[in-house]
């Protein structure tokens, strides 16, 4: 499960201290779909990645007692110097899991090749993502945190992301953020909206719709 | 956790120019001030710039490293159990290890060569390296969370450290110093470390100044500031 108390998240601008978050709470279970709804800036990727951990509320608790992944987006996650194979194998460590077991999967699921051992730094974003989502289908998570990344390159590639998410890891929780209504719909069984600060959750995806139609 | 990221820092340098690069810089500055004599006879030259030179690199080196610690790894970030003190970790047992693996490669190559004595009093010179590389860690978190924060900070800091160079010890002894300035020199820690360090190498031939423990407390202060101020620092910074 995770939970969020009452979490406050500000940014310095240039025009002082801007709240992005404002005291949200929020609570996740084992196997939950929940999409979260939003306008460009209103945060959601913020609240993705103060769920991670990858940033610090300035106020409020955070607790997790399931395995996160890290926030899936187009950026970040992986030291630009290094190779890909560098990068997989400080990834294991950083959570715990076998690199070697873990090698064969990622390089037969990225299609990468001799890139893997390359510096990321030369991917393209696809190729990035590619790694990304490989990587982080190696690692058992029993939450997947998804930024707008749900399935990247070529419609093959589509397809195996697909299968391998929303198929074979059906029984895990998900946080997905992403702009494609369809998405939402198709994967998720809840959702929130997140605007001016605070989050408004809705039992099912549709009531959700019908209120960020609103804002 | 340390020990994870310090290995990657290793696949980001060539492995060997961690500690080649200090005793390159050493021995060139050794090489130069032989020829032109800059020295007055008071004491061996060789030991002298040694000593000097190796001490700056081990701050000036650890604690510029940090000012750039957290940029290139931003994307590290993401994963939560990487924090933010981490990177400067991983930075600063690299820096030091290798500036203290070149001093010791250094004299001893020097030594063999018969250019310079074996130190007079081992314990000394480890306790001086050792209180130097404290001092240069617990600025090294100052200055790189400060200038995570604040990017005129890290500008500044190589001026400083540039004006900070005559007055860091590695260049006079207190003793040569007229008695009103000695109390001075004295407040830095640098100064009383390398007063030290050159008490271990020299012996009986110079007259040292330091207190340890003025250096143990301004450490521990500085430290202390150094890990409040990561703290905050590890709060503001954005991800990617």
């Amino acid at each position: 499960m995770i939970r969020l108390e009452n979490v406050v998240k500000r940014y310095r601008t240039r025009a002082g201290m801007h709240t992005v978050l404002d005291r949200v709470s929020l609570e996740v279970r084992k196997g939950d779909k929940l999409g979260i709804l939003g306008r460009n800036g209103a945060g959601k990727s913020t609240l993705i990645r103060i769920i991670s951990g990858a940033e610090l509320p300035n106020r409020g608790r955070v607790a997790r007692q399931m395995a996160v992944s890290w926030p899936l987006a187009f950026s970040g996650a992986f030291q630009g110097s290094l190779t890909g194979l560098d990068n997989l194998r400080f990834i294991c460590r950083v959570y715990g899991a076998d690199f070697h077991a873990a090698r064969p999967f990622v390089e037969e699921f990225s299609e990468l090749g001799k890139y893997l051992r390359e510096p990321v730094k030369t991917y393209s974003s696809g190729m990035r993502a590619r790694l990304a989502f490989a990587v982080s289908m190696a690692i058992e998570f029993d939450c997947f945190l998804i930024d707008e990344v749900i399935a990247v390159g070529d419609a093959r590639f589509h397809e195996k992301c697909r299968r391998e998410l929303f198929e074979k890891r059906s029984d895990r929780a998900m946080i997905m953020v992403s702009h494609e209504s369809h998405n939402i719909r198709e994967h998720c069984t809840r959702a929130c909206v997140l605007d001016k600060g605070s989050l408004r959750e809705f039992a099912t995806v549709d009531a959700a719709y019908s209120d960020y139609g609103r804002v | 956790m340390r020990e994870i990221i310090t290995r990657y820092g290793r696949h980001n340098i060539g492995f060997m120019w961690v500690f080649v690069e200090p005793m390159m810089f050493t021995g060139g500055v050794l090489a130069l001030w032989s020829l032109i004599h800059a020295h007055s006879a008071r004491l061996p030259l060789v030991p002298f710039v040694v000593t000097g030179y190796s001490t700056v690199l081990l701050w000036r080196n650890t604690v510029n490293r940090c000012g750039n610690a957290v940029e290139p790894n931003r994307a590290l970030l993401h994963h939560r159990n990487v924090r933010v003190i981490d990177l400067f970790i991983a930075r600063l047992l690299l820096e030091v290890a290798g500036t203290t693996l070149s001093f010791m490669t250094l004299t001893t190559l020097l030594t063999l060569a018969g250019l310079m004595p074996p130190p007079d009093d081992l314990l000394k010179c480890i306790g001086a390296w050792l209180l130097l590389a404290w001092f240069a860690v617990a600025l090294g978190l100052i200055i790189g969370s400060l200038s995570t924060a604040f990017d005129p900070v890290e500008r500044v800091w190589h001026v400083l450290s540039y004006l900070f160079l005559p007055l860091s010890g590695a260049f006079y002894m207190v003793d040569w110093l007229p008695a009103t300035v000695q109390p001075l020199a004295l407040l830095l820690p640098t100064v009383n470390c390398t007063e030290l360090l050159r008490d271990g190498f020299f012996g009986s031939d110079i007259h040292p100044h330091y207190s340890l423990l003025y250096v143990a407390v301004a450490n521990t202060a500085l430290l202390l500031i150094g890990l409040l101020s990561t703290r905050l620092a590890s709060v503001t910074v954005e991800g990617e």
